[in-house]
C-alpha cells in the first residue's frame, strides 16, 4: 500500500488540557501506527510519538491543534487520535460545562454543610 | 590559574587532579570534557537511561503502587526515559559541544520543565515538578556510577564536591585521596572531621568551588592557609611542591617523638588522648602517640545508617574502639545531635534557633528509648576495658541528675536481665555552656570527671556563630571571658577532686597550650594527626614558665593583647609549629 496523507484539525476539551499524562496517552495511541505523526500548534510543529516534544507544546484547554499522519494507515492514526483527544478526553473531565457543575455541586455541598 | 579563599579545617598540602562530585539536590554546573572522552561520557548517559528504565520497571512489577494517580506518575517518566528524541538531545550535548553527562541532562530536563513553568496554564506548570524528578532520577545514576568509581581510583586526586556527606566519604578509597575541597562546611562539618581524620588537608567554605573546576587541571589544596589554587602557573606550583616537601619534613620529625613521653621539661606528665568518630581512626590515634580515647563521638553510628543503630550496632562499634585500646582509657560520649548535625530520617523538627534549641543531651532526654539503647550498649561493652561514660551539653544540675537516673534505669534492667556491665563506670560531663562552667562547683559534685568542649564554650559564652563569616573573627579562645571560665572549671575540678580535661579544638591548638597548662589541665583530647606536634611542644616548656604566663594572661584585658603574647611566647618555644 502506498503511502498516503491525512490531515486533521483537533481541539483540546479536557479541563487539564495536554498535561503528563494525556500526553503519554497520545504518544501511546499515536506509536500504534507504523506512520509518521506530526502535531502543529501553528507555532511549532512537533513528533507525535515522542513525549518530550508534546508535552513541549503545553497545550492547554482550548487549544487547536493539527495532527498530520504519513503512511500506510495515516488515516486510521488521526481517526484514532481525534477519538481519543475530543471524544474520550483522555479520560478526563471536559473543559467548562462539567467543571463549571462540579463546581456547582461542591458549592451546594459546602451550603449543605454550613446548614 | 585562579585562587580561592576558604577555611582550612585539616592541615597539609595537596597536589593532584580533581574528581568533582555534583550532587543531585544541587544546580550542575556547565562542565567540559576532552574530546577524547566524549565517546565514554555518552555511554555513561545510555547507561543511566537504561538504569532508569530499569528501575521504573522494577517498581512497577513490585506491585507496590495500587494508586491507579502514582502509577500514570511512573508511567509518563517511563515514556520520558525511552523517548529517544530526548535521549538524542541530550547525546548530542556531550557529544557535539563536548559537555558533561550531568549537565546535558540537566540542562536540557531543565529546559523543559522551564518552558511548563512559563506556560500560563496552571495545571500544566506544575507539571515541570514531574520533569525534576525525571532529572533526578538520571542524575542519581550518573552520580552514584561516579561514586562507585571513586571507590575504584587508582590514581592520586583531590575530591571536589559541593559537601561531602558521610556516606560519600565512607566509600572512598583512602589510599589515592589526598584532599577535599567543598563549596559549603564549616570547621566542624563532617568533610572537616573525616579529613582530620585521614589526616589529609581540606578546605571548606569555598561557596562556589565547583563551579569553577575544570576536571583536566592540576589542583592545589592548601590546608595550612584556607587557599585552594586551581590551574596553577609554573612558579606556583613550583612554590607549593617545596612547601609539601616542608611539610612532610616537619612531619616525618614528628613521628620520631611518638613514642617518647608527653612530659614538660621540669618532669610533669601530660595526658595526650585523641578524639575519635570512626572506631577505625583509633589506630591513628595510637599511631600518633595517645595513650587513650578522650572523646568518642558516637554521632556516626546515627549519620551513616539509613535506618536507627540497633543495640547491638552501637555495641560491636564501642567494643572494637575498647578492645583495641587495651587498658588504656575509652570515653565514649552518648549521642550530640541536633543543630549543625542531622540525622539522615531527618527526625528534628525544623527550629529557628537550633544551637539554642532541642540539642545534644536535650535530645537524648526526650527521646528515651533512643537513649536507652545506647546506654545499654556502652553500660555491656564497659567490662572490655577502662571505659567512661560522657554527656554532653549538659546545661543544668536538673539534666545531670535526669540522665543519671536513666542510666541507673538501664543498669536496673540489665540487673534483671543478669547481664554483666561495670557498676562503677565512671559518669562525666562536658563542660560546653556558660552555665556548667559557672555552676561547676555544684556539677562537680554529683559526677566523676568534667572535659571541657572549647568550641561550644566559645560559641556560647561570646554569642557568636563561628561557622558565620561575619562574626567569625570574634569568635577566639584568647578572649578574656573564655579564659577566666577555663580557670574557674579546673579550680573546681581540682576542690572536688575530680579530673578536667580539654577536648575541645584549644587543645590542638599550639598557642593554647602553654595557657591550658599554666590554668592547670594536664589531660587534653585532640585530632589525632596533630598529637605529635602538641607533645613536641609540650616536652619544650616548664610548667614553671607556664604558670607564670597564666598569671600574666589572666591580668590582661583584650583578646587581642592575649592572642599576640600567647603566639610570640610559643613561637619563642617552638618556632616551627607556625
Amino acid at each position: 500500500m502506498a503511502d498516503s496523507v491525512s490531515k486533521t484539525e483537533v481541539e483540546i476539551k479536557n479541563a487539564n488540557g495536554l498535561h503528563l499524562r494525556p500526553a503519554m496517552q497520545l504518544v501511546d495511541t499515536a506509536s500504534r501506527f507504523t506512520s509518521e505523526v506530526k502535531i502543529s500548534s501553528g507555532k511549532t510543529t512537533v513528533d507525535g510519538k515522542s513525549i518530550m516534544q508534546v508535552t513541549m507544546l503545553a497545550a492547554a484547554a482550548g487549544t487547536k491543534l493539527t495532527i498530520i499522519a504519513k503512511g500506510p494507515d495515516a488515516q486510521m492514526a488521526t481517526d484514532a487520535l481525534k477519538d481519543l483527544i475530543e471524544n474520550k478526553l483522555f479520560g478526563e473531565s471536559a473543559f467548562r460545562s462539567e467543571a463549571a457543575a462540579k463546581g456547582g455541586q461542591d458549592r451546594q455541598a459546602e451550603k449543605s454543610a454550613e446548614q | 590559574m585562579e585562587i580561592k579563599k576558604g577555611i582550612a579545617v585539616s592541615p597539609g598540602i595537596a597536589i593532584a587532579k580533581p574528581i568533582v562530585i555534583d550532587s543531585e539536590d544541587y544546580r550542575i554546573p556547565r562542565r567540559s570534557i576532552l574530546p577524547s572522552a566524549k565517546v565514554a561520557e555518552v555511554k555513561r548517559v545510555r547507561d543511566a537511561f537504561r538504569k532508569a528504565v530499569e528501575e521504573l520497571k522494577k517498581i512497577d512489577s513490585d506491585g507496590k503502587i495500587a494508586e491507579g494517580n502514582i502509577k500514570d506518575i511512573f508511567a509518563v517518566h517511563l515514556r520520558f526515559l525511552k523517548d529517544r528524541s530526548l535521549r538524542k538531545k541530550i547525546t548530542d550535548l556531550v557529544y557535539n559541544d563536548l559537555l558533561t553527562a550531568e549537565y546535558a541532562v540537566s540542562t536540557t530536563l531543565r529546559d523543559i520543565a522551564n518552558h511548563f513553568v512559563s506556560v500560563q496554564d496552571r495545571y500544566i506548570s506544575e507539571r515541570a515538578t514531574d520533569i525534576y524528578d525525571v532529572e533526578k532520577r538520571l542524575l542519581r545514576h550518573l552520580l552514584g556510577r561516579k561514586r562507585e568509581d571513586i571507590e575504584h581510583i587508582s590514581h592520586e586526586v583531590v575530591v571536589v564536591a559541593h559537601e561531602l556527606g558521610p556516606t560519600q566519604t565512607a566509600s572512598f578509597d583512602r589510599k589515592f585521596i589526598r584532599g577535599f575541597a567543598t563549596d559549603a562546611g564549616g570547621r566542624t562539618s563532617h568533610t572537616a572531621i573525616v579529613a582530620r581524620s585521614l589526616g589529609i588537608p581540606a578546605v571548606v567554605g569555598l561557596e562556589d568551588v565547583t563551579r569553577n573546576i575544570d576536571p583536566t587541571v592540576t589542583v592545589i589544596i592548601d590546608g595550612n592557609r584556607g587557599m585552594v589554587v586551581i590551574d596553577p602557573d609554573e612558579l606556583t606550583l613550583k612554590q607549593y611542591q617545596q612547601y609539601a616537601v616542608d611539610f612532610d619534613r616537619l612531619e616525618k620529625e614528628l613521628d620520631a617523638i611518638r613514642d617518647l613521653d608527653a612530659v614538660t621539661r621540669d618532669g610533669v606528665q601530660i595526658e595526650l588522648l585523641g578524639n575519635i568518630e570512626f572506631p577505625h581512626e583509633v589506630e591513628t590515634v595510637l599511631d600518633r602517640g595517645g595513650v587513650g580515647i578522650g572523646l568518642y563521638r558516637t554521632e556516626f553510628l546515627y549519620l551513616y545508617s539509613q535506618t536507627e543503630p540497633t543495640e547491638e550496632d552501637h555495641y560491636n562499634a564501642y567494643s572494637e574502639v575498647i578492645r583495641v585500646c587495651g587498658d588504656m582509657p575509652v570515653v565514649i560520649r552518648t549521642m550530640d545531635l541536633g543543630a549543625d548535625k542531622f540525622t539522615q530520617s531527618r527526625r528534628f523538627v525544623r527550629e529557628p534557633n537550633p544551637f539554642l534549641g532541642l540539642r545534644s543531651i536535650r535530645f537524648c532526654l526526650q527521646n528515651l528509648v533512643m537513649f536507652k539503647t545506647q546506654l545499654r550498649a556502652i553500660l555491656r561493652a564497659s567490662i572490655h576495658g577502662d571505659v567512661r561514660v560522657m554527656f554532653p551539653l549538659i546545661s543544668s544540675l536538673h539534666e545531670l541528675r535526669q540522665a543519671k537516673m536513666i542510666i541507673r534505669d538501664v543498669m536496673e534492667d540489665l540487673d534483671e536481665g543478669s547481664i554483666e556491665y561495670k557498676p562503677d563506670i565512671p559518669i562525666g560531663i562536658m563542660i560546653e555552656t556558660p552555665s556548667a562552667a559557672l555552676t561547676a562547683s555544684i556539677l562537680a559534685s554529683e559526677c566523676d570527671f568534667f572535659s571541657i568542649g572549647t568550641n561550644d564554650l566559645i560559641q556560647y559564652t561570646l554569642a557568636v556563630d563561628r561557622g558565620n563569616e561575619r562574626v567569625s573573627t570574634l569568635y577566639s579562645g584568647a578572649d578574656p571571658a573564655v579564659i577566666n571560665l577555663l580557670r574557674s572549671v579546673n579550680h573546681e575540678a581540682n576542690k572536688a577532686r575530680i579530673s578536667a580535661s580539654i577536648c575541645g579544638e584549644m587543645a590542638s591548638e599550639p598557642e593554647f597550650i602553654m595557657l591550658l597548662l599554666g590554668l592547670g589541665f594536664r589531660t587534653f583530647s585532640l585530632a589525632p594527626p596533630m598529637i605529635p606536634e602538641i607533645k613536641k611542644l609540650i616536652r619544650s616548656v616548664t610548667i614553671e614558665s607556664c604558670n607564670s604566663l597564666a598569671r600574666k594572661v589572666l591580668l590582661m584585658n583584650s583578646e587581642r593583647e592575649v592572642i599576640n603574647y600567647l603566639r610570640s611566647a610559643t613561637l619563642k618555644v617552638l618556632p616551627e609549629v607556625f
